[in-house]
């Protein structure tokens, strides 16, 4: 059914944003960031020490100020960078929304109609790293406390916004590799469309740690050579790709059905039309690391489908696009399955360029930089691929843009296709005020 | 170290503990840790690593299982620093 055929109550809009990303903090400065294409990535003088490969990461900054700024003083002892992440970005998509703060509201309310998804990748891996394992094995697990299991836990995010917020409405966290962003996003608003639920937050979040990086190291598959040039060194399409850059942060979408924002005069920042998720078995070329181009087609697809969108509609592309050997492959997926000649491709958008891969947290951050270039009529640029791939040359007019540009687009295809051969996508209309 | 300087150092670890601000104003030395000043029992264990951090003490659970109040707390952590 075309999502506007939808009665109110089942279509979902976007009324909140929160952003922790590498290179800005809260929606407002990540959009001026995307603006002037502002690279988050830095040299990371823990993984030299280590010995990494990578030695580049994309760390949210100012995070533990504006925690101790924003964080009941015992959910601040009772969490990691992780939850730190979580919470402030779901605390701004809840005030952004427009919604009375947890300070606001009676004590003993509960809010039965709003929820949170908020995914996480890895998830607490820096408590397991620097704390359970060493005080286990030193045979002092009593000096863990209280706070280890919460944070250890992989729905420790969820929970620590959901209570938070007094969210009485499902509280939980999805894991789909690289897709959990994306997925998070769908599974609220499929939640919001079955009318189970007015309000979810939904989103993903992912705490910096060597020990979270570490296996991606071993693997080969983060950016090599780029240690010097930090900025330069997440490289989607470019001939010189050698592999991601991790990165850390949170996003968060309030997404919420139409009939609720109206009834209470929400700002309604764009809507969320439909998308899909689905998988590719790890066959017909597909792997643990690698996608079937089918399942990626696949999903896609369904996705414009869901959201009663015509291939022809789309107006801008936010890929997943890694800077691994997969971009090209990845590019080419979405042509086909826009039925597009690679000269017509609409422009794509690489914001992994800018943040790196925050993995559990990346399709939730690109999603809000998807909105906010739906809002603001402009795609950012595609930064470090002025070496377009070679086998990417037939893509120039869509992949190459060397600034911002003002550009006023209706209907963004977002993806994130993850390790398992998992893959989602959503499909944002800018809203025009119906 | 003399009692007030103890009772100071504990207040200072059960505060960010504290839900109610209130009765953490009007502190008394028979001021119930758990049912006055709303402190989550869940987070005891995290007050008593502080404490034996602080005080460079040690506390057995039994031991913590005794105190309900600041006095007691205080008193139990002058009689490990007198031992």
């Amino acid at each position: 059914m075309a999502a506007r055929a939808r009665p109110a109550a089942e279509r979902v809009v976007v009324t909140g944003l929160g952003v922790v990303a590498p290179n800005a903090l809260g929606a407002p400065a990540f959009a001026q960031a995307l603006r002037a294409a502002r690279s988050g990535l830095r040299a990371q003088k823990q993984l030299a020490e280590l010995g990494f490969v990578c030695q580049v990461a994309g760390v949210p900054e100012g995070v533990d100020e504006r925690a101790a700024a924003l964080l009941p003083p015992d959910v601040l002892l009772a969490s990691n960078g992780n939850h730190r992440y979580a919470a402030l970005a779901a605390l701004e998509a809840w005030a952004d929304a427009g919604l009375p703060g947890p300070e606001a509201s009676d004590p003993a309310h509960v809010d039965w109609e709003s929820g949170c998804v908020l995914g996480t990748g890895i998830g607490g891996m820096d408590t397991i790293a620097e704390r359970v394992v060493p005080l286990v094995d030193a045979g002092r697990a009593r000096r863990l406390g209280s706070t280890a299991v919460e944070q250890a836990m992989a729905s420790g995010v969820s929970a620590r916004v959901g209570g938070l917020l007094g969210l009485g409405n499902q509280v939980t966290t999805n894991s789909s590799a690289c897709a959990t962003g994306c997925e998070a996003i769908l599974m609220g608003a499929l939640r919001i469309r079955a009318g189970l639920a007015a309000r979810m937050l939904c989103g993903g979040s992912e705490g910096a740690s060597p020990h979270a990086w570490a296996g991606f190291d071993a693997m080969r598959v983060l950016a090599r050579g780029w240690n010097a040039e930090p900025e330069r060194a997440s490289r989607p399409c470019s001939a010189s790709a050698s592999g991601f850059v991790p990165a850390a942060g949170a996003g968060v979408l309030l997404l919420e059905s139409l009939a609720s924002a109206q009834a209470r005069g929400a700002r309604i920042r764009a809507e969320l039309l439909g998308g899909a998720v689905n998988a590719g078995g790890q066959r017909g070329g597909g792997s643990m690391t690698a996608p079937n181009p089918a399942g990626v087609v696949r999903c896609i697809q369904a996705a414009l489908a869901d959201a009663g969108v015509a291939p022809g509609e789309v107006d801008a592309i936010s890929g997943h696009l890694t800077a691994t050997a997969a971009d090209p492959r990845e590019v080419r997926a979405w042509a086909c399955a826009l039925g597009c000649a690679p000269a017509a491709l609409p422009p794509v958008v690489a914001t992994k360029a800018l943040i790196g891969h925050a993995l559990g947290a990346a399709g939730a951050l690109e999603c809000a930089a998807g909105v906010l270039m739906l809002e603001g009529g402009f795609l950012h640029a595609a930064r470090n691929c002025e070496d377009l791939h070679p086998e990417l040359a037939p893509f120039a007019a869509a992949l190459a843009r060397p600034e911002a540009q003002a550009h006023p687009i209706r209907l963004l295809a977002k993806a994130g296709f993850g390790f398992g051969d998992v893959n989602a996508c959503l499909v944002f209309r800018r809203w025009d005020g119906a | 170290m003399d009692r007030n300087a103890v009772y100071e150092k504990i207040v200072k670890i059960l505060t960010p503990h504290v839900k109610e601000t209130g009765a953490l104003a009007a502190l008394r030395p028979d001021t119930h840790i758990l049912d006055e000043l709303g402190v989550n029992s869940a987070r005891l264990v995290d007050i008593v690593l502080e404490l034996e951090d602080a005080f460079d003490v040690s506390i057995g659970d039994d031991e913590v299982d005794a105190v309900e109040t600041v006095g007691q707390a205080v008193d139990l952590v002058l009689a490990k620093l007198r031992a």
